[in-house]
């Protein structure tokens, strides 16, 4: 590890070390409990009838022969469950004037997008419920389907006629209005007279998150409390959605996240299928169970990305940037989901990245489809920025010719810079992006690798080396509540943590953050074991369910250390406190006299002391304690972050692409993170390579595709390519270590981190190999056929060589390039 | 319904089942061995994996009735009193799982792995496990376990985390 930190590290026992996780054994051995496992007396199970079409009227439902089929017990409409159904709701409206059409569990009249939900069946079994599924009779009367974002646009088609317009919101930030920075058209009408203009268009394609678990729900409505089992990261919001659109009472729900495996912010949802679980139990008053196929996963589970950026970057000749304007057009599918059209504004403050840009504006159009809906899928927001920025940042290097590192050394932020205010109006508190650079250029061999390109390239190899840079930085810990108030978001970021002294010398710690993978229960022990001086295996860690774990935001955003771990921190602070006058009673010392240490209380200057578990065991007997203090150490903490948090890195990727064939392959990718202080190096290694792969994926494999009915064609994964341990490489990581200034830990977060910075490492290193052909794009996912098309049109269709005044401008009269000062209408920052 | 007899993770089973039920479903359903899971339904992921007369099988490609006569060993039957297979340790060792949901059926493959080829190469490990998908780990760790679980010694610290040593270029 490198630390360029000079802040002294405090040594402690458990934080920093690889503990290997509390979590396997149950998960290596098959004991289990996903949703799926959970099989409650007389529980039925419920099979869907989905809409094969894209946009339709329901002209009716014939039920009559599912009704008499085997095993069935009762066959519901939208109009049988309509008094008890819900709605799914958005939580992030852009602005007051935010079109965003009903979306009920299951609609009565019309369908937006195939897979929505039409009848529901409850059966004995499984196979009963899904052989009668087939034979409810649905007669549809077909409407035009939208299917494109940019025809979207147009209204021509309308995926809502009601709505009256395609157009869900436009939402700004401009960094003149908001006093952060200059103004940006007069910085690229000066770039244009004398300077350098780069223009680009990029698509951010399309992706299925992909979880391993199909989600599942299982409801018990014959308790005092509705239990709602689910496979969601989301067992608190979920509650609260369920209240605020039923009819049941909060108090009277109960949502339990048992084992869940895997979200990626797939399950960061209130889905239709819960609701409709929910509401079919309610009426049958028996447990119900429904556990989606794979392909009703990827057909009715949110999307994410989906967004074309139209990017104008301005700099000096030497690349000093002046200047960027972005333009996003976001499709948000059918209906504006939970986070919805938040999605490409929490990419808003990352366009500029680690950059000193002095003028700035952000700009993002959402509208509807007839596709399936699209939420957060991890990194939500930030990894379109990362790619866009980063793509932009190679193409002015190449304008000014120098190398990408180069181009980027002259813009980013100097280590001695931080806290630096952004252009975005963020205030970074640390980073060092010269050590993590210098750290991964000498990691990968960078000057052997350029020299092995240049040579490939003097020698006319068929199989051309590219070498990619991305270097990013990212915001986590969602979020501060008075920022969330400002955009309009419907709920608080804060989180919450209690933990409890037990008699015999063990803790249970209770937290509101609901993991699915991430091994909190590993990393929560270790913080606890050191504030508390007790051991780490003594240490029990509860969570994913309302009953045990009352108060909660969930997990997403990178979010649960750095605002679940602090609160963790200030519950464990308030127990030594709450201990400290009963130590002192015992010891027959004076409050002020002692000093808490390694778990233990002792009296300065004797070594007269008291153990925590001690105290804790006397405060259960209570025989003994001192006037007027309650006979309990457990404390409660709910933590609201001051800001965000802001880890960085650079990555460094090597493809070989074969250009007689268009294959590629990955060579060698190192990156070198600074994600704050690392709690568990091990749980952090793991972190950083699923989402690698994850980032790596959409550069060079994934895409959701529809065909012309709006029809999910990759609806399985027999089609949909997720990654293989064959198409993977070994990765190099490590890390550099700026502590962040905002929270008690110097915590930053990782969750999200190699999804952000990795697609566009891997896109430039291809665009790299293949930029002496003329080429200076691939869309992605960069496939074979992709780049060998690319290669044999080279020249004919790309402007690499041309000097920058000649490249083509955005052609005013487009869609999403209106003048933004005609259609600010909608909230601005 | 068809009357199977299946030896599951040692003990003897005789069941009806319909004909069509595939072997997943009458090991989750019937047996009640949920430690085996279902995770895609084209056979591509891998989740459901067991070991039927000592070879990987996806056991969502093989119907019930299949089975008949036969031994299954699920991943609820590695561990011998207690004590764990090389195999579930060593990917608790290299933290080769986060969420667990493909776990079950990349250790059954792993073993299948190293039974057919007891000292591989990455290369050749990365092959064996291609047609098991993890949406998790990005497969290094998996990789370091199975490697670890031959005996091999790894090529850098997977479980000091920085792993700045470790060679890349695993696939050239």
């Amino acid at each position: 590890m490198t630390t360029v930190d000079d802040r002294p590290a405090e040594q402690t026992a458990e934080i920093g070390r690889d503990r290997r996780r509390k979590e396997d054994q149950r998960l290596i051995t098959g004991r289990t409990k996903w949703t799926d496992n959970i099989t409650l007396n007389g529980m039925l199970h419920l099979a869907m009838v989905r809409s094969p079409l894209a946009h339709a009227k329901i002209a009716g439902i014939n039920t009559d022969e599912a009704r008499s089929a085997s095993g069935v017990i009762a066959v519901f409409t939208g109009a049988d469950i309509a008094d008890i159904q819900g709605v799914n709701i958005t939580a992030w409206p852009l602005s007051a004037e935010q079109k965003t059409p009903d979306h009920l569990p299951m609609p009565l009249e019309r369908v937006a997008h195939a897979g929505e939900i039409v009848a529901v069946v409850a059966a004995r079994s499984a196979a009963e419920a899904r052989d009668a599924a087939e034979l409810v009779d649905v007669e549809w009367e077909e409407l035009p389907a939208v299917l494109d974002l940019k025809e979207a646009a147009t209204d021509a088609v309308l995926a809502h006629p009601g709505l009256g317009t395609n157009k869900s919101a436009f939402w700004q930030l401009d960094s003149l209005e908001g006093g952060t920075g200059g103004d940006v058209d007069e910085a690229i009408s000066a770039a244009r007279a004398d300077g350098i203009v780069i223009e680009r268009e990029y698509r951010q394609q399309r992706l299925i998150p992909a979880f391993m678990e199909p989600r599942s729900t299982v409801v018990d409505p014959t308790g005092e409390q509705v239990t709602m089992w689910s496979a969601t990261q989301i067992p608190h919001v979920l509650r609260f959605c369920i209240a605020a659109t039923t009819g049941l009472p909060e108090s009277k729900i109960r949502v339990i996240a048992p084992d869940v495996g895997g979200g990626f912010g797939g399950k960061l949802q209130s889905t239709p299928e819960e609701f409709i679980t929910l509401a079919v139990a309610r009426k049958l008053g028996r447990p119900c169970k429904y556990t989606e196929t794979r392909s009703e996963t990827m057909v009715s589970g949110h999307h994410g990305r989906d967004q074309w950026q139209r990017l104008t970057l301005a700099a000096q000749k030497d690349g000093t940037v002046t200047g960027l304007k972005v333009e996003l057009m976001a499709d948000l599918g059918a209906y504006a989901a939970l986070v919805g059209g938040g999605v490409p504004v929490l990419g808003a403050w990352m366009f500029n990245s680690i950059y000193k840009f002095p003028a700035y504006r952000f700009n993002t159009t959402n509208y509807y489809t007839n596709k399936t809906w699209v939420d957060a899928y991890r990194g939500a927001g930030r990894p379109e920025a990362t790619y866009a920025i980063e793509r932009l940042m190679d193409e002015l290097a190449v304008e000014v010719g120098v190398d990408p590192l180069e181009i980027r050394e002259k813009n980013w932020i100097k280590h001695e810079e931080f806290p630096f205010t952004t252009v975005a109006g963020m205030t970074y508190d640390s980073g060092n992006y010269e050590a993590a650079t210098a750290r991964a250029r000498e990691l990968f061999g960078y000057d052997e690798l350029r020299a092995e390109q240049q040579q490939r390239r003097e020698s006319g190899d068929p199989v051309q080396l590219g070498i990619g840079v991305s270097t990013f930085t990212e915001m986590c810990g969602l979020a501060p509540s008075r920022i969330l108030g400002a955009l309009n978001y419907g709920a608080g970021g804060w989180e919450s943590a209690s933990i409890r002294m037990l008699a015999t010398g063990t803790v249970e710690v209770i937290t509101g953050a609901s993991a699915h993978g991430q091994g909190h229960e590993t990393a929560w022990s270790q913080i606890v074991a050191d504030r508390l001086g007790v051991p780490f295996e003594n240490v029990e860690v509860l969570h994913g369910d309302t009953q045990i774990a009352p108060k909660g935001m969930d997990s997403y955003g990178s979010r649960s250390l750095v605002v679940g771990g602090e609160a963790l921190v200030r519950a464990a602070d308030k127990v030594i406190e709450k201990a400290r006058p009963i130590a002192a009673h015992l010891l027959e010392a004076n409050v002020d006299d002692l000093d808490f240490a390694a778990g233990q209380f002792t009296v300065k200057g004797t070594d007269t002391r008291i153990g925590l578990t001690d105290v804790a065991l006397a405060t259960f007997a209570a025989h003994n304690l001192p006037d007027d203090v309650e006979p309990s150490l457990d404390a409660d903490a709910t933590y609201d972050p001051v800001n965000f948090s802001f880890p960085h890195g650079t990555h460094l990727c090597a493809m070989e692409v074969d250009t007689e064939t268009g294959a590629t392959k990955m060579r060698k990718y190192v990156c070198v993170d600074d994600i704050g202080v690392i709690v568990n190096p091990l749980i952090v290694e793991g972190q950083v390579h699923g989402g690698l792969v994850q980032g790596i994926a959409q550069a060079l494999w994934e895409g959701a595709e529809y065909d012309e009915q709006g029809t999910l064609v990759t609806g399985s994964f027999v089609d949909y390519t997720l990654p293989t341990a064959a198409d993977t490489i070994s990765f190099v990581t490590d890390h550099t270590t700026s502590p962040s200034t905002y929270n008690s830990l110097g915590t930053k977060g990782v969750g999200e981190a190699g999804t952000i910075a990795s697609t566009p490492a891997v896109v430039n290193a291809i665009v790299d190999a293949l930029r002496p052909m003329g080429i200076n794009d691939i869309a992605m996912p960069c496939t074979p056929e992709r780049v060998w098309t690319a290669i044999q049109t080279a020249g004919a269709t790309q402007d690499a060589d041309m000097p920058s005044d000649a490249q083509p401008h955005f052609d005013a009269d487009a869609p999403n390039q209106d003048d933004p000062g005609s259609t600010t209408e909608g909230a601005g920052q | 319904m068809t009357r199977i007899t299946v030896t599951v993770d040692g003990t003897s089973y005789s069941d009806e089942v319909e004909p069509r039920m595939l072997l997943v479903h009458y090991l989750r359903e019937v047996v009640g061995k949920t430690g085996t899971v279902i995770g895609c339904d084209t056979s591509n992921c891998g989740a459901c994996t067991v070991h039927l007369d000592g070879r990987s099988v996806k056991s969502c490609n093989v119907l019930a009735v299949q089975a008949d006569g036969h031994e299954v060993t699920t991943i609820e039957g590695l561990a011998v009193d207690g004590e764990l297979h090389p195999m579930q340790k060593a990917f608790h060792e290299c933290h080769a799982l986060q969420c667990g949901y493909c776990t079950p059926g990349m250790i059954m493959q792993a073993i299948d792995v190293l039974n057919e080829n007891p000292n591989p190469s990455e290369e050749e490990i990365r092959v064996g496990l291609e047609g098991n998908l993890c949406r998790c780990t990005g497969y290094h760790n998996i990789v370091r376990a199975v490697q670890m679980a031959a005996g091999q010694e790894p090529p850098g610290d997977a479980g000091a985390g920085a792993t700045a040593d470790a060679t890349a270029g695993a696939a050239s």
